[in-house]
């Protein structure tokens, strides 16, 4: 998994609420059995006519929006099914953050698997990110995962919340299955305990 | 004495392996359903770093989300990508020795429905699969939840999950509900009243009357839609009924062990007094039979209502509720019951059981449909041989649906069961999201009844008027 520490970049504004991941990838992508080239089909019911001509007026169709690296979202980003495909879509483009007022709970857990920083603001940082985002290429935000802060292109920052576990593991692109193979011992003395107490289990 | 504990606190406490400073713990877990579509990926990564399956003996997999439900499967798939991924996990299944049904097997079905008639899902259990619908498994008073592809790598090579506690919320319905109103009229209400993000950050515990006086199968009906309302999971408390469902099942506990099991079940209940974050009471008797209009589940209203407009909600909703009527090609203030349906689909793990089957037979016996298709999709094949021996299959066949075999099917089109652009479909499924069921296609969320009742009439009807009509 790649780190995270700092981005700079241009974000894409996505007003709409309940972006679900049928949206993000739809089903006919989750038929591979590799985690990369998901990208060219990001959004790809919003991005392209049933013919995969592009819609011009598709945020990330637009030239100021194409390399956007953050997306700022409405309310509840990410509801809907459990696939991983859905981060491993935005990464794949090149989408590293998404800021929004709050987000679906696997969807949420599946970004920092992938290295890929959710933000949850308040409504009205939303809205003023959401405003600097709408100005196109030249307003870039910038994200500070060590010191908890977004910066709009004019200088004014925000504050945001993180799990320490979790901004640890993204700092230094940790992998949790090693991390959790490291107490093995304790998993083995659970499971001693368990055969006694509930031995169905 | 230890401070009252909620279900959810009981049955968190008991799977704790280790607990970090910061709260995060490590969860174990009982159960872990595996399926072709998000695990590719897991079992790929463990062969690259060498790691095998921690617990095989724990580990269920099953081929649900894109097989084909027509004759033949079992010996061809045509699509090559769905074929691909049905060839992975059989392999998989067959290099790490876990438990496993392929298609070939009567038992294959729904993974969601498979593991509670197999016995796998048992009271008091951690269920984890990667799937969002894991709900389902809280009906037996599981904590069951859905996770991402890394997090089923995480479960296959160490057998827990790194987790941290969520906020208790109580849904009660009250009272008793009214002839012609069901589980699913129950689950679609409490998200119409939450919002889809209304249980975010929260585990559910369902209770009160109208609970109790459900089946399994209705229980398995609520929990499923729990991750609509946002939650992280549902629970509901086991009871007697909940014991005798499953008594005798294949891997259920026998003997000594189930005298030992049932002990303990008989302690997951919430104390007295315990504490809950958030509490919301729906009166049984309020629910009406109920359609979605929109393209979010949060989207309810009775049959009886109108299509709404989007003057009627307030800041982002608005638009979305804009958007979501272009793409439903509805006016504001029509009548839901005028809304005609070219497709009626009965499935999913939402009520793709014996008792949902029984439920929409009952309103078509002796009727002809008058929809363009319409197709029931049995959640397991012991589901569908259950069908066939009472005769339901027949009925079904008579009034003009397709009886198909098992699997996920049009509740979410990854196999040949699609909409087309515009198609319009009364579904028993959970999603109605713009291309859920095929790209285009128009999906309105109802119970097995009133999905029979559209398909009899051709419109969105109200069951309770046929039902009238029977006595
Ligand atoms: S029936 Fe639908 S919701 Fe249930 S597991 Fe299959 S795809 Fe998911």
């Amino acid at each position: 998994m790649d780190k995270f520490t700092t981005l700079t970049g241009i974000a894409a504004p996505m007003p709409l609420v309940n972006i679900d991941t049928d949206m993000i990838i739809p089903k006919q992508f989750l038929k591979t059995i590799q985690r990369s080239g998901l990208g060219k089909n990001l959004f790809d019911e919003m991005r392209y006519t049933q013919d995969g001509q592009e819609i011009p007026d598709f945020v990330l169709n637009q030239p100021a929006y194409r390399n956007a690296q953050i997306l700022v979202a409405g309310d509840n980003f990410g509801c809907g099914s459990s696939r991983e495909h859905a981060p491993w879509a935005l990464l794949d483009f090149g989408i590293r953050c998404v800021i929004s007022t709050s987000f679906a709970d696997i969807f949420f857990n599946n970004c920092f698997k992938n290295g890929i920083l959710p933000i949850v603001l308040p409504q009205d940082q939303v809205d003023v990110l959401m405003a600097d985002a709408k100005k196109g290429a030249n307003a870039r935000i910038t994200v500070d995962l060590e010191a908890q802060t977004v910066t709009t292109s004019d200088g004014q920052s925000f504050r945001f919340e993180v799990d320490p576990f979790r901004k640890h593991c993204l700092l230094n692109g940790l992998d949790d299955i090693g991390l959790t193979l490291e107490k093995a011992a304790a998993i083995d003395s659970f499971e001693k305990k368990v055969a006694t107490l509930r031995p169905w289990a | 004495m230890t401070a009252p504990r909620t279900l959810y606190d009981k049955i968190w406490d008991d799977h704790v392996v280790h607990q970090a400073e910061d709260g995060t713990c490590l969860l174990y877990i009982d159960r872990h359903l595996v399926h072709e579509v998000t695990s590719p990926q897991a079992f790929e990564g463990l062969r690259m770093t060498g790691r095998k399956v921690r617990a095989p003996e724990k580990t269920i997999a099953v081929p649900d989300h894109n097989v084909p439900t027509t004759a033949g499967r079992d010996k061809h798939i045509d699509n090559e990508e769905s074929r691909i991924q049905v060839e992975a996990l059989d392999k998989n299944a067959k290099d790490f020795g876990i438990n496993y049904y392929p298609v070939s097997d009567i038992r294959q079905g729904i993974v969601h429905i498979v593991g509670p008639e197999q016995g796998w899902t048992l009271p008091g259990m951690t269920v984890v699969c990667g799937d969002s619908h894991t709900a389902t498994h809280g009906a037996f008073g599981a904590l069951a939840h859905g996770i991402g592809t890394s997090e089923v790598e995480h479960v296959l090579a160490t057998q827990t999950l790194i987790q941290k506690k969520s906020k208790n919320m109580k849904v009660e319905i009250t009272g008793s509900l009214r002839p012609g109103v069901t589980a699913k009229d129950i689950t679609l209400s409490v998200i119409g009243a939450t919002g889809t993000a209304g249980g975010t950050g929260y585990v559910i515990e369902y209770c009160g009357q109208a609970i109790r006086e459900l089946s399994m199968e209705g229980r398995m009906t609520v929990c499923n839609m729990a991750i609509e309302g946002g939650a992280r999971a549902g629970l509901i408390a086991p009871d007697e009924k909940t014991f005798a469902y499953v008594q005798g099942r294949p891997h259920a506990p026998k003997g000594a062990k189930w005298e030992a099991a049932l002990a303990y079940w008989k302690t997951l209940f919430t104390d007295e007094g315990a504490h809950f974050d958030k509490v919301v009471t729906i009166r049984g008797e309020d629910i009406a039979p109920v359609v979605t209009w929109g393209t979010s589940p949060e989207d309810v209203l009775p049959i009886t209502g109108v299509v709404p407009s989007p003057d009627d909600f307030s800041g982002g909703k608005g638009d979305a509720a804009k958007r979501s009527l272009d793409y439903m090609g509805l006016t504001p203030g029509m009548k839901l019951t005028d809304i005609a349906i070219d497709t009626v689909f009965i499935g999913s793990c939402t009520n793709g059981r014996i008792e949902d089957l029984r439920a929409a037979a009952a309103i078509l016996k002796g009727k002809k449909i008058k929809v363009k298709r319409a197709m029931v999709v049995p959640g397991s094949g012991l589901v569908r041989a259950q069908a066939e021996e009472e005769g339901l299959a027949q009925i079904f066949i008579d009034a003009g649906f397709e009886w198909r075999l098992a699997g996920c099917s049009m509740c979410l089109a990854m196999n040949p069961d699609q909409l087309a652009p515009g198609e319009r479909c009364a579904a028993t499924s959970n999603r109605n999201f713009e291309g859920r069921q095929g790209r285009g296609g128009r999906t309105h969320l109802l119970s097995p009844a009133m999905a029979a009742a559209a398909a009899i009439t051709g419109h969105l009807t109200d069951v309770r008027e046929l039902m009238a009509e029977k006595v």
